[in-house]
């Protein structure tokens, strides 16, 4: 049964939650010195059983080998003194502390009873100096970028005395150049002999960085595999167990292109978020945003939903010059955003799936207007229905949910108020190919029954399949316009690296 | 994407005071300006005399200990109403202990102090265990200790025990004239601030502590032992806040019921004035000094001016505390801002 090259091995792990049977049977290897991505969609078990390995869950069945032995970690503590250390996608360190702190919290080097700081600040930048990172660590933590504060996690984790270190979605908030860095540094890592376990779902990146690859599927072994002899299109496969051509298939929905405009922006300029810009959202359109991170791409649909306002410039609702003071205004106006931060800005995971889609809906009646229990719990049966919510009641905790159904969710309390703008701020970031497919078509479905939307993303094939129209941002402002007929991921890079696109 | 900015790997290295650190420095600069401001008006009638600035610390030291005790608890991201009732109590036992059961007064301090350390601690495992919010669990506390004074005795119990008359009396001349001094409740006050310092500063404890206010979650993850750190917050509390009654004990010579009623918003001001702020993570033990000078500064403008009625002195602390929270929401503003600014390069 074991491997000898093993560095952490589990064996028919079984977990099983109230009304969900979590983990069946599934079997995982490391090696040393290999990145293992574990790949899987959203609820296909894969965080389950890095929280099996790491000893936030216990397990059911099964057992765990480290180093050749059997072990049974009782907290995330325990298994980074075993050697299994993880880092999670939100940076799980103290803003308020300096940077060294954050490496040596807890295991300080001491003097007698006391902190001896500089010998702590000199190892803190040795550490980091090995990845090529040169920051004031006496500084908080709180004064860098998020990508800076991922890093440093990762020095402490590693400085546990790691043999194993997982990476839990490390690179969603991360651009191109930042994960460059990181994968530097976990190749570095590897060649030193660590195992490392990478979960994302970004492909690229996994086939840039994987020795191997293991997918789940609803709690379910797949395969393990050689990163080198997986195509794509077959990982894919494997992992939604369909075709990938539902994805390939969404392709957007035919526009006169003389629609009716529902909202329009004039010349507006908002401080710290955009300038000068000029838009129009049509009934039964999709209008993509391309361009950077910072770009104003988000700031332009804050505009549009009252969180941030125009200094100067017209905003127009169906030909009439609207003020949108808040986001209460703009829901009774019909308008809708789907936040890019669904974890901080949308669902609110303390609260049941129901009453987080009746809440928009609260919203636009006035905080007073009861709804009826019955008619809340139609409501919530009827958007769970129609987006495919995977859960056992709309009773459970949203928060509890997979990101994949947390995007659907924040879409049905939209749906509830029956918006007619829908501005969607990277809904597909950081859910699985499955999931995507169906939010796309979701909102081409909206589309077709005449919304207007605002389709905001990262994922340029993706803006490029959906949109009739793509709107370039950069450095604030807007700065072109491609049209149906011109709209490829080619275009839409050059305007965005500053080519002229009009 | 082909053109990515570059990262930001350094930071230019230019000479700033870090953010954090301004609440805790205005509320020094303030004291500066407050105490200068005085000396402008009332600067004949012996403001600025040495005499007149050691009362400041002997009138207020037993504030000053539980102050410091408050910053930990402050600065852990919770709140401790008892303080004021805790130091009744601990007056009440003393004047009780000494005068009706004539017990030895050495002993009886420190089953004083060790009680209060154990009211702490109990707050502390309330608050740790069973989730009860600190405001609520504290304010058990606040009840249980003023309703124990009552029923210990509802009048007032002069101190009459030799020892404690003569620590209390005891002093240090530092001039002859105007005579100016200082006694064992400052020199108290201070080694308990300077041993504040140094725990928050330079232990585990005390880090752990700013991990704890910082983000209790991600310190439970980084493995702290957060069950100790918040316990030991409100314990070392308990204890300044029997400590304070021993000092006020030796201020009055008397253990009453009614002492002390309301210091806890006295002390919780002044550390906020200080700079710690209220949700936790932030904060300085020696910023806190600075605020309970500054309460003192204007304890003594009203007894300077002589007309003014005392409750002026609530209504300065009232403002004061406004303009320092409007200061601080200032300041997290702008480091947000700041942020923002960073991410988008």
């Amino acid at each position: 049964m074991e491997d000898p090259a093993a560095l952490l091995q589990a064996s028919k792990i079984e977990k099983s939650f109230p009304g969900v049977h979590a983990l069946k049977k599934v079997d995982f290897t490391l090696r040393k010195g290999e990145v293992h991505s574990l790949m899987g969609e959203n609820g296909a078990g894969k965080s389950t059983l890095i929280k099996c390995l790491t000893g936030v869950y216990g397990i059911d069945g099964g057992d765990i080998y480290f180093q050749g032995q059997s072990i049974r970690p009782t907290s995330p503590q325990h298994a980074a003194r075993l050697g299994i250390s993880s880092v999670y996608q939100e940076v799980n360190l103290c803003p308020n502390l300096s940077v060294a702190e954050n490496i040596f919290v807890g295991r300080e080097p001491m003097k007698g009873p006391f902190v001896r700081w500089k010998a702590m600040e000199k190892s803190a930048g040795e550490i980091l100096s090995r990845f090529d990172i040169h920051i004031d660590v006496r500084r908080s933590l709180d004064s860098y970028s998020i990508a800076i504060q991922q890093m440093i996690a990762i020095a402490r984790a590693i400085n546990v005395s790691a043999q194993v270190l997982i990476l839990d979605e490390p690179t969603s908030s991360l651009d191109k150049t930042e994960v460059g860095k990181l994968f530097e540094i976990v190749r570095r890592l590897k060649s030193e002999g660590m195992g490392i376990i990478f979960i994302t779902h970004f492909l690229d990146q996994v086939y840039e960085i994987s020795d191997r690859i293991t997918v789940l599927r609803n709690g379910e072994l797949v395969g393990e595999y050689k990163a080198k002899g997986l195509s794509k299109i077959a990982l894919v496969t494997k992992m939604v167990g369909k075709d990938y051509d539902e994805l390939t298939s969404v392709s957007r929905v035919e526009s006169g292109g003389d629609n009716e405009v529902v909202i329009s922006l004039e010349e507006v300029s908002a401080r710290h978020s955009i300038e000068n810009v000029s838009l129009e959202l049509r009934r039964s359109e999709v209008v993509g945003f391309a361009g950077l991170l910072g770009s104003g791409r988000t700031e332009a649909a804050n505009v549009m939903f009252g969180l941030e306002h125009n200094s100067s410039g017209t905003v127009r609702l169906k030909g009439t010059a609207v003020r949108l003071a808040s986001p209460a205004e703009a829901i009774r106006r019909r308008i809708a955003l789907c936040p890019e931060d669904r974890k901080r800005d949308g669902i609110i995971g303390e609260l049941s799936i129901r009453e987080n889609i009746i809440l928009a809906l609260q919203a636009r009646y006035g905080l007073f207007k009861y709804i009826k229990k019955k008619q809340q719990n139609e409501m919530a049966g009827k958007y769970i229905e129609l987006l495919g919510i995977a859960t056992p009641d709309s009773e459970k905790k949203a928060g509890e949910l997979s990101g994949g159904n947390q995007q659907k969710l924040i879409l049905a309390r939209w749906l509830a108020t029956e918006p007619e703008v829908m501005l969607l701020d990277e809904p597909t970031r950081g859910i699985d190919v499955g999931a995507k497919a169906e939010i796309m078509k979701l909102t081409l479905d909206l589309c077709r029954q005449g919304m207007a939307i605002a389709f905001i993303s990262s994922e340029l094939d993706e803006v490029v399949r959906m949109s009739n129209k793509v709107i370039i941002m950069r450095d604030r402002a807007k700065t072109g316009e491609i049209a149906e007929k011109d709209l490829n991921q080619d275009a839409i890079l050059r305007a965005i690296a500053g080519g002229d696109a009009s | 994407m082909k053109e990515m900015k570059e990262v930001k790997k350094t930071k230019k290295s230019r000479f700033s005071i870090d953010i954090k650190y301004i609440p805790a420095l205005a509320a020094m600069f303030l004291f500066i300006a407050s105490y200068a401001i005085g000396g402008m008006l009332y600067g004949d009638r012996g403001f600025l005399t040495l005499r007149n600035f050691t009362s400041i610390f002997t009138d207020n030291a037993y504030l000053g200990v539980s102050a410091v005790g408050m910053t930990f608890v402050i600065i852990s991201g919770g709140i401790d109403l008892s303080v004021g009732s805790v130091a009744a109590l601990s007056t009440m036992l003393i004047a009780w202990c000494t005068a009706e059961l004539n017990m030895d007064s050495r002993l009886v301090l420190g089953l004083v102090l060790a009680l209060g350390t154990f009211m702490g601690f109990m707050m502390g495992v309330l608050i740790d265990k069973l989730k009860v919010p600190p405001f609520i669990a504290t304010l058990i506390g606040m009840f249980l200790a003023r309703g124990l004074c009552f029923l210990i005795s509802i009048q007032s119990i002069t101190i009459n025990d030799p020892l404690l008359r003569t620590l209390g009396r005891w002093r240090i001349r530092l001039v002859q004239r105007p005579p100016a001094h200082i006694n064992i409740s400052v020199i108290i006050f201070a080694v308990v601030l300077v041993t504040g310092i140094v725990i928050m500063q330079y232990t585990k404890f005390g880090r752990g502590v700013y991990a704890f206010g910082g983000n209790r979650q991600s310190a439970m993850l980084m493995g702290l032992p957060t069950s100790r750190i918040q316990i030991g917050v409100y314990a070392f509390n308990g204890f300044c806040s029997a400590l304070a009654g021993v000092l006020f004990a030796f201020y009055t010579f008397s253990g009453y019921g009614r002492h002390l009623y309301g210091m806890e918003l006295d002390v919780i001001s002044s550390v906020v004035i200080g700079g710690s702020l209220l949700s936790g993570g932030v904060g300085y033990p020696i910023g806190s000094l600075f605020g309970i000078m500054i309460h003192g500064v204007i304890l003594k403008y009203i007894s300077f001016n002589g007309k003014l009625s005392s409750w002026w002195t609530k209504i300065a602390v009232g403002v004061l505390l406004l303009l320092f929270i409007a200061l601080q929401r200032f300041i997290v503003y702008v480091a947000d801002r700041n942020k923002k600014i960073l991410k988008e390069h």
